[in-house]
């Protein structure tokens, strides 16, 4: 799931293959300041951020300048729509641009919306409602990262798919910063 | 859902019914929390169709054996006839329930019986389609030991949220309080109830 605070994006994302990798990191750089969070078939989301990673580099030469999250957000969205029978991935792209700060876009399906947060993936059924009540605008960064660390431990917690690692990476105007939290570190709630 | 305050319970039901595939919601404002003995209340999921007939059986059964033994049953004897009915019916029927109640022997309790005919104990629990959303929220949010009131406020956020996104969940949210008093309703129509950040 991911949220924006302030200034920048905090993303964090589960990670258990069913069967193939307990570990997998699911946070894929689009551009320096631009991530990507995949969910669904791990094949088409690391194609299309693959695909998507290098017309980003190809756009931001022609403009001169580093791209603006939204663009990067409308050349997912723009596979996503074109192949939407064949594909069954979600990215939610998210980042910081100066133009706009920190940014979150979901793009299912090949929709294109902006949103304060997005959570998607099989356990993000489960934590909806939590993340729903304690969303707040205008979070400082510890605030988000805590929110986010919260919000993967409840979904790990009930999701039979998910679990293992949770990685979180933040991304605000001064740059990037990746961190891994380990299963047994991630706080506990109330479990009957 | 349900859950287990200091010394009462608390159970909250929404309103919506609806067919399955295509969808359709025949009705927002049916009440899904029946009251089966004096200080047992059920809440149905899955068919009500089923879940009604289902109660109506056990509603006979639970006051035949509150006469043969002469005092209020427990809840735990509500909570097995449910279980019966569903087990031994269970090829035909599809109905769950969380029963919840106060008796003398053990205070406030609250079981599930599950789609299969399982019956566990639990100090909280959620069913239904909209529960799925909830279970990040009441995992985080219920503490054992909590009061009257926080237990109220607890319930109503989690089917605010819970209605908030599923979309055959909604109507009106009913709540009742049983403690060894006796049992109070709430009722909190659905524009009444507490609004959370909206996308």
């Amino acid at each position: 799931n991911v949220k924006e605070f302030c200034g920048s994006a905090v993303r964090g994302i589960i990670n258990v293959e069913t069967v193939v990798n307990r570990v997998m990191n699911k946070l894929s750089p689009l551009h320096d300041k631009i991530y990507c969070a995949l969910s669904g078939s791990a094949a088409d989301a690391q194609t299309i951020a693959e695909i998507v990673n290098y017309q980003l580099d190809v756009h931001s030469i022609e403009v001169g300048e580093d791209p603006q999250v939204r663009s990067a957000a409308t050349l997912v969205r723009n596979i996503s729509y074109k192949y939407r029978e064949e594909l069954s991935a979600h990215l939610i792209v998210a980042g910081w641009d100066r133009r706009n700060g920190g940014q979150v876009f979901a793009t299912m399906k090949g929709l294109l919306t902006r949103q304060p947060f997005a959570v998607g993936g099989s356990g993000s059924s489960y934590v909806y409602g939590f993340v729903d009540a304690e969303y707040c605008r205008g979070m400082n960064k510890q605030e988000c990262q805590q929110f986010v660390v919260n919000t993967l431990s409840l979904a790990m917690n009930r999701d039979g798919s998910s679990g293992g690692v949770a990685y979180i990476v933040t991304i605000d105007e001064h740059g990037t910063e990746e961190k891994v939290i380990l299963g047994n570190q991630l706080p506990t709630f109330f479990d009957q | 859902m349900e859950k287990h305050c200091t010394d009462s319970r608390v159970k909250g039901v929404s309103t919506g019914v609806s067919k399955p595939a295509p969808e359709y919601v025949s009705s927002k404002t049916i009440n899904k929390v029946i009251q089966v003995h004096d200080r047992i209340f059920c809440c149905m999921a899955g068919s009500l169709a089923d879940a009604q007939a289902v109660i109506k059986s056990a509603k006979f059964h639970l006051s035949f054996h509150s006469v043969q033994m002469e005092s209020p049953p427990q809840v735990i004897a509500a909570a097995s006839v449910l279980k019966d009915l569903c087990y031994k019916n269970k090829d035909e029927l599809q109905a769950g329930f969380l029963t919840a109640g106060w008796d003398k022997k053990n205070g406030p309790q609250v079981y599930v019986v599950s789609l299969g005919g399982m019956l566990i104990s639990q100090q909280v629990t959620i069913g239904g389609s909209g529960s799925t959303y909830i279970y990040g929220y009441v995992d985080a949010k219920y503490k054992p030991n909590m009061t009257k009131e926080e237990c109220l406020q607890f319930a109503t956020n989690a089917l605010a949220l819970a209605m908030g996104r599923d979309n055959v969940s909604g109507g009106v949210a009913h709540l009742v309080v049983i403690t060894e008093k006796g049992v109070e309703h709430v009722v909190v129509p659905g524009d009444k109830l507490p609004k959370f950040h909206d996308e």
